[in-house]
């Protein structure tokens, strides 16, 4: 596969916050079905408490359809995956079950890896469900899945499922290492965790890559989440609302647990998201994406932070390491309407925009100097309209991507990338009729 | 009162199966004991300092809470029950008076209705343990920043104050003390409060004393009620006045002395 790989992302969100990034992304996907303007003075929150009258299901219906349909589009455009996410009780991401979506973008999809960055195994009891599900996922997709695991932002997980903050972590890892075990036990087995016991666990299907697919682990900037990656080379996907300025303190983190290790600084083992918008001129980019940057930070991210910090979602560690809460701090600015200016989410990286020329050297140099070798891009945001998404999913693909997929190409493996495991085995079958047919010809 | 320094009490730890247990001891007379609420005791406090006027009081740490073994470990309400049992008999309180209050008061009442026996007394100081939808118990935990002594007690500055980092001591240990004390209060009672325990208040010999703060903002009231039709013939309620969730922090000599009053009858 091509390095340098690139994504596009609809509706990341919620996973792993953990610390850093906050309230956390969305993405293409933040939909508010019903989007009053005085939405923040009459409602407490996008999440949790959202009132469900705000959900119209005819708009529903429309936005499910346009959403899938701009990821396909993404696909076909050039870009190297296709992401969704997971979230719960949330009025801009409208997947809490993202293996529903990434069921259909294995069907209407040929050649794009398909990230589904969560399943939050923490919230699923058995998580042979989990399992089961990626590996339907896997087959169904020909090998092209990447099985993200966040352990879910406080709202989504404490709150809008009910889990105990104080165990919510432990189960998360037990999860993870049940899912692994599912996949690589070539028996039945008995797990008898902590927090899951089960006589037979047998998941079945099985997945398509061997010994699994990609595992990114969605998160914030918690000390046990970039140990968590670097322990088991996973794939480190740092979320933020808040763009490149953000990610660097987390990403840094984790390659500073990752030299702690004596682990390669391999880039393809880092992600991090970007919120882009281009244009032809930076007024156009001005002009056509204000607007949505503005519904996205001060209605989308309407939060309320009561629901950021529950009792020992925080670890120990992280807190000792000052790291702090950024779900809270996200959660608390979005009350204080500091983003009034929208010229200060695009000063700030929150957002970047600018012709193609100026963001790809603006992507390259961030990269670069992060080490981070898989971009996951929201292309949609806001308010954004489909024809407006394809404008700026068309712009990236044809003048953006050739600058940058390149990266690190050279230099690096990336062993974290599906296996596209049945298009080889046709190129391969291919390969074996046409010499079949040449020999049989001579 | 929250400010003022008091003799210190009689510290010594007992090692149990479930860790090694603070105890603190003070006054004579007869032994009460006493579990804390969601913030357990960083510091002595002037309920306590009030009541040892009367009694011998012996508050054990529970786990999690300062002073107490690590409540990591403890996962099934089981884990927990053994733990206060624990405490308890660490405490020598093996057929002493038993007060609790609000997760504390929970584990009190728990002690009171397995091991029967053991307890001569009960009083349950707005405790945890019920859900009741028409009336329901606040999410003490989803509170805004800096905003958790305010729900907990009408007098949230001298709450904080209390529970503020004494000089001389590593404030990012006390804080990681703090928060395990939520951590646990959360492991307890998340999400609802309710942990059946309405089931088990049935099976309490010990004559019980519901006491609760006309102003609980955590659990309303009308908890009160609620225990006293649960809990076996002869249990009496009264309502503290001026008091929020946190009842013993906020009104010291009223709790104390109703307390006295019924332990003494």
């Amino acid at each position: 596969m091509k390095t340098g790989d690139t994504v596009v992302v609809i509706g990341v969100g919620g996973i792993g916050t953990g610390a850093v990034q906050g309230a956390r992304i969305n993405g293409a996907a933040q939909i508010i079905a019903v989007d009053p303007v005085d939405f923040k003075q009459k409602h407490n929150s996008v999440w949790v408490d959202i009132d469900p009258k705000l959900f119209d299901p005819a708009q529903g219906h429309r936005l499910y359809h346009e959403y899938i349909d701009e990821l396909v589009y993404a696909s076909q455009a050039g870009f190297d995956g296709i992401c969704v996410n997971e979230h719960h009780a949330n009025a801009y991401g409208l997947m809490p079950s993202p293996n529903l979506i990434a069921s259909t973008l294995a069907r209407e999809t040929t050649d794009a890896a398909i990230c589904v960055m969560g399943n939050s195994v923490a919230l699923y009891n058995p998580p042979t469900r989990v399992a089961e599900e990626m590996a339907m996922l896997d087959c169904m997709s020909g090998g092209r899945l990447i099985a993200g695991f966040p352990v879910g932002t406080p709202m989504d997980t404490c709150y809008a499922y009910g889990q105990n903050p104080s165990n919510l972590r432990e189960r998360y890892y037990e999860g993870i290492e049940f899912v692994m075990r599912a996949w690589h036990e070539d028996k039945p087995f008995a797990f008898n965790g902590r927090y899951n016991q089960q006589r037979y666990v047998n998941c079945w299907p099985r997945p398509m890559q061997k010994p699994n697919p990609p595992v990114w682990i969605p998160g914030g900037g918690s000390v046990e989440t970039w140990d968590l990656c670097a322990k088991n080379s996973f794939v480190y996907a740092n979320l933020s609302y808040f763009g490149h300025n953000a990610s660097r303190t987390a990403i840094k983190g984790f390659w500073d647990q990752m030299k702690a290790r004596k682990r390669d600084p391999n880039p393809f083992q880092a992600a991090f998201l970007q919120f882009v918008g281009v244009a032809e001129s930076r007024k156009e980019a001005l002009d056509l994406y204000s607007e949505a940057a503005d519904y996205f930070y001060n209605r989308c991210l309407h939060t309320d932070p009561s629901y950021a910090n529950p009792p020992g979602y925080t670890t120990e560690a992280t807190v000792r390491a000052r790291i702090g809460s950024q779900v809270l701090q996200a959660a608390e600015s979005s009350r204080r309407q500091i983003r009034n200016d929208t010229s200060n989410i695009f000063d700030a990286g929150h957002v970047v925009i600018g012709t193609p020329d100026e963001v790809a050297e603006k992507l390259r140099n961030v990269c670069k100097e992060m080490n981070v070798g898989h971009l996951m891009l929201l292309l949609h945001f806001g308010n954004m309209s489909a024809q407006l998404t394809r404008y700026n999913t068309d712009l990236f693909a044809k003048k953006v991507l050739p600058q940058i997929r390149d990266l690190f190409e050279n230099e690096w493996e990336d062993k974290w990338w599906p296996q596209f495991t049945a298009a080889k085995a046709n190129q391969s079958a291919a390969a074996r009729g046409a010499a079949m047919h040449k020999a049989a010809a001579e | 009162m929250s400010g003022k320094d008091f003799k210190a009490a009689k510290e010594y730890f007992v090692d149990t199966p479930s860790g090694r247990v603070r105890i603190w001891e003070k006054g004579r007379g007869k032994r009460i004991g006493f579990f804390a609420g969601v913030t357990g005791l960083p510091k002595w406090t002037a309920f306590l300092e009030e009541l040892s006027k009367s009694f011998c009081v012996v508050a054990p740490s529970l786990p999690g809470f300062p002073g107490g073994p690590s409540s990591e470990h403890l996962d099934a309400p089981l884990d927990w029950l053994l733990a206060a049992g624990d405490a308890f008999d660490a405490a020598g309180l093996e057929g002493c008076d038993l007060v609790g209050e609000s997760v504390g008061g929970a584990l009190a009442a728990e002690v009171a209705a397995i091991w029967p026996s053991s307890v001569r007394r009960l009083v349950l100081m707005a405790p945890f343990g019920m859900f009741d939808e028409s009336d329901p118990v606040a999410d003490v935990f989803a509170q805004m920043p800096g905003r958790m002594n305010a729900a907990l007690s009408e007098k949230p500055d001298e709450l904080s104050q209390w529970l503020a980092c004494p000089q001389g001591v590593d404030a990012g240990d006390w804080e990681i003390m703090t928060l395990r004390a939520h951590v646990a209060s959360a492991a307890m009672v998340w999400p609802l409060g309710d942990t059946r325990l309405a089931r088990r208040l049935p099976r309490i010999a010990a004559k019980t004393f519901v006491l609760w703060g006309d102003k609980d903002r955590v659990i309303p009231p009308s908890y009160a009620k609620r225990f006293v039709a649960a809990l076996p013939k002869g249990a009496k309620a009264q309502l503290i006045k001026g008091a929020g969730h946190l009842a013993a922090f906020d009104q010291p000599q009223r709790c104390a002395q109703a307390i006295a009053k019924f332990l003494k009858a």
